[in-house]
């Protein structure tokens, strides 16, 4: 059994990334910016786990007439009721907005879309969440995302030096506005799935930001003298291959959720896939070059015996 | 690094082997199922988006019991004052209490002394170190006294009647059928349930908040006329269900799904009923309650007293033979039928208009008995069966698909190694669903995500580990030596970068709920299988590849 691998980073490639990092902080920055600008004037698009009411999932017997559906279910005295296509024409998803009568009344504007509806209609899921537990679940889910950073913050710094903590960190806060920005701009539903999708980003982004961590610590202690720009280049070149393979793969896996895995988890895998794509990004324009702004301590000699590395022959 | 003795060998293939049995439930047809879980070996447990059923959260409602225990306390000030025989006057609601004048300023220290046992301690709790924590705070003001709920004895009685409607709702939702019900207190003042299942859940709903408070009591003498809406001493006014029933059918028609407002029900016609104890019989004494029909073939609920129960319906209905008493459901009137005769076997009938459902739902709820307090649903979540079989096959589909096609792109870049990470990933898989069937874990959709997103980090660890060989190797080494130190090498990254991953995760289970705790579940346990796959699957078998081949070089 012998086939020539292939190999999709040649071997002794080495791109300047260093060089280029100028042009990533400049991208970075204006999206970074946009992104801000569009959470401020845009918003996102809340779903009821952050805002309360509910939302409901038929399935109609023949092609759903969504003009139709909305017609009737416009003047039930509800409010706000959205309607939209769902997967398949035959799939409807139904949302109504927060009911400004406490409990009670949301679940009494929940049945009465379902009687709306009708007997003939499959409803396929019902979710109401009152108001109190929506500002509660948004709490939680702020708190979620900040201490995950403040966690990942003091695991770098103690496993590397206060330098790695803050590029890491800096490129976390850096992945989530950026899928914030993604979200609000084309408006994905935001819930409590896509608040487990960025927590899981910090973690995918940070696992490749570690990887090129890890990398540059070794060489730091291996080549004292090479000048650090040229050092992290060849660090972050070191790594590509990994980089690229993990990333496809993670790709394929998340495509399959995304393709095939049904519409209830399509916006958690879409929410994936762009975490990958800027989790990878970030860890080497955007965490690496950082450490060259904050002054890295040349001596690694000190824990030496810590090192992982190979001693030159 | 690649030496493996032959016990290490036989342990890591017999995990192997046990991970495997403990999978194939998952693949079998529900009979082969219960067969082997007679062995104690389970399928996983699908979350009820997978299975379909119904979660809701109910929640103690504040206001409500607050209403109740300012009733309550009027009432025992009000007795306390007459056995002192001290005058008073105003006494009243107050903001979360009950408050009172006393009309002569020398009966100011005796009622002190008369309120002393009105202060109602609560059990102590670890926060209080033990101590007892009166539910009210008794305070003097100009003339009179204030009785107001404290906080903290609020909440204890909060924790009081979760604890109470915990068993409660237990008995209500058992008398449905549910099979594998969850019933959980959740924070201080919330009911998790969760039932598998259901395919009815608005019916389930209407039994699970109802209080189910149900009282006998005989009517006042004076009833409500025209101007006068303020009932007498000892008098309660409650509103009549015909009339409560058409008031929200009106505002429903209307468009307004708000809750009745005590407004609102004070405005409706209404009955003045006794509130002494002497005057009334409460249900809490039902020993059964049955959906029925009476003589008129209308839907009624007849109902069986216990002893205690029996013997003082008897008196109060042998004492008051020809008047009528109202029979008064969570402070409704649902009916005020005369008494012909007195009823000494401690059974009855409720009639009260009902339907057919309501008759059936009504009879469930009183036999589990009355709730302490309103319980409020402030959330609910509920997937159909067909949904959920929908997303496992969707989900079973992309694992199925993601699986292959990482597997197959492994193969371009390491060739043989590939296989080797392959059959990794394969034994990770098979670890994952081991553990999370053998211990009872959830599966939820996310969950099924947590276990892609698992493949990539698997594929990562080995790609880690061969990256670093073949760097080994190409820096000069021997290809013995290579392996050895690569290996060696990546253990620590690997293990760095899998514990960024599992931050996220412990994180993402703390805070999440229901779901995306599945997906924290699952994603954690993958990244222990990763890492024991990556340490001694792949080790294992590159060891046992060197052993046969002593390759001189690396193909990577």
């Amino acid at each position: 059994m012998r086939w020539k691998p292939i190999r999709f980073i040649p071997d002794g490639t080495n791109l300047p990334f260093m060089r280029w990092s100028r042009f990533g902080y400049f991208i970075s920055g204006i999206l970074c910016t946009l992104s801000i600008l569009l959470f401020a004037y845009q918003g996102l698009n809340y779903g009821i786990d952050f805002k309360g009411g509910s939302v409901i999932t038929i399935r109609t017997e023949q092609a759903a007439d969504i003009d139709g559906l909305r017609k009737s279910l416009a003047d039930l005295g509800i409010g706000d009721v959205e309607i939209q296509e769902f997967g398949s024409p035959r799939d409807v998803l139904i949302r109504v907005e927060a009911q400004s009568g406490g409990d009670a009344a949301e679940l009494a504007a929940q049945a009465k879309v379902k009687t709306a509806l009708g007997p003939k209609v499959e409803v396929r899921s019902v979710e109401t969440v009152g108001a109190k537990v929506s500002g509660e679940l948004t709490q939680q889910a702020i708190l979620a995302v900040i201490i995950s950073i403040i966690f990942v913050l003091f695991y770098l710094w103690f496993r590397f030096e206060w330098q790695f903590a803050v590029g890491g960190v800096v490129s976390l806060l850096h992945d989530t506005l950026l899928s914030i920005g993604l979200f609000s701009l084309i408006g994905l539903e935001f819930n409590l799935q896509i608040i487990a999708a960025i927590l899981t980003i910090i973690g995918y982004s940070l696992n490749d930001t570690v990887v090129v961590f890890d990398r540059i610590r070794e060489f730091l202690r291996k080549y004292k003298t090479m000048n650090f720009p040229d050092l992290l280049d060849f660090s972050i070149n070191s790594v590509l291959p990994r980089t690229l393979l993990t990333s496809i793969c993670t790709l394929i896996a998340l495509a399959s959720l995304y393709i095939f895995g049904g519409e209830v988890i399509r916006g958690f895998a879409f929410a994936m896939i762009w975490g990958v794509f800027v989790g990878t990004y970030s860890s080497i324009f955007v965490a690496a070059p950082i450490l060259t702004l904050l002054g890295m301590k040349r001596d690694w000699s000190a824990d030496g015996n810590r090192s992982r590395g190979v001693e030159r022959p | 690094m690649l030496q493996f003795p032959r016990w290490k060998i036989i342990s890591i293939l017999m995990a192997v082997i046990v991970a495997a049995v403990l999978s194939i439930p998952n693949l079998l047809s529900k009979p082969q199922q219960e067969q082997w879980s007679s062995y104690g070996i389970r399928p996983m447990t699908l979350g009820l988006d997978l299975q379909g059923g119904s979660n809701v959260l109910l929640e103690v409602d504040r206001k409500d019991l607050i209403g109740q225990l300012q009733l309550q306390q009027s009432g025992d000030v009000r007795a306390a004052l007459r056995e002192s025989k001290i005058a008073y006057s105003g006494l009243s609601k107050i903001a979360n209490g009950v408050s009172v004048k006393i009309s002569k300023p020398e009966d100011m220290e005796k009622a002190k002394t008369a309120f002393a046992g009105l202060l109602q301690p609560q059990a102590g709790n670890v926060l209080s170190g033990g101590a007892a924590i009166n539910l009210f705070d008794l305070k003097a003001n100009e003339g009179g006294y204030t009785f107001t709920v404290t906080e903290k004895g609020l909440e204890a009685r909060i924790g009081k009647a979760i604890q109470q409607s915990l068993r409660i709702i237990e008995n209500r939702v058992n008398s449905l059928g549910t099979t594998e019900p969850v019933i959980q207190q959740q924070g201080l003042d919330r009911i998790a349930v969760q039932l598998p299942g259901v395919d009815d859940p608005d019916k389930v709903k209407n039994i699970l908040g109802k209080t189910a408070k149900l009282a006998f009591q005989l009517l006042c003498e004076e009833q409500p006329s025209g101007a006068s809406r303020n009932p007498p001493q000892d008098c309660a006014s409650f509103p009549f269900k015909e009339a409560v029933d058409k008031l929200i059918k009106d505002k429903t028609a209307k468009g307004d799904n708000k809750a009745l407002t005590e407004k609102e029900l004070e405005s409706l016609p209404s009955l003045w009923v006794q509130t002494s104890t002497r005057a009334l019989v409460d249900g809490a004494d039902l020993t059964d309650a049955q959906p029925t029909f009476d003589q008129n073939n209308r839907s009624v609920v007849s109902f069986k007293f216990n002893q205690k129960g029996a013997l003082r319906f008897g008196k109060l209905t042998v004492d008051n033979v020809g008047k009528p008493f109202a029979i008064v459901l969570d402070a409704i009137v649902q009916s005020y039928p005369t008494i012909n005769e007195p009823i000494l076997g401690g059974t009855g009938q409720i009639s009260g208009n009902f339907t057919t459902e309501e008759a059936a739902a009504l009879a469930i709820v009183l036999r589990s008995g009355a709730l302490p307090a309103k319980l409020t649903i402030v959330e609910e979540r509920t997937v159909g069966p067909s949904l959920g079989a929908d997303s496992v096959r969707a989900g079973f589909l992309a694992c199925v698909i993601g699986l292959i096609a990482v597997m197959a792109f492994m193969l371009l870049p390491y060739g043989w190694f590939g296989i080797i990470a392959n059959i990794a990933l394969l034994v990770n898989l098979l670890m994952l669903i081991a553990i999370m069937s053998r211990f009872g874990f959830t599966l939820t959709l996310p969950g099924i995500a947590g276990i892609l997103l698992t493949l990539g980090m698997a594929v990562d660890s080995n790609v880690l580990i061969y990256e670093r060989i073949r760097e080994e190797w190409r820096n000069g080494r021997t290809a013995l030596s290579a392996l050895e130190v690569g290996f060696k090498s990546a253990l620590g990254t690997v293990l760095d970068a899998n514990i960024t991953t599992l931050i996220a995760a412990v994180v993402l289970f703390g805070v999440g709920s229901g779901p995306v705790r599945g997906f924290a579940v699952t994603l954690a346990i993958g990244i222990f299988t990763t890492m024991f796959t990556a340490f001694t699957v792949t080790r294992m078998v590159v060891a046992i590849w060197v052993k046969r081949n002593r390759p001189k070089e690396i193909n990577l």
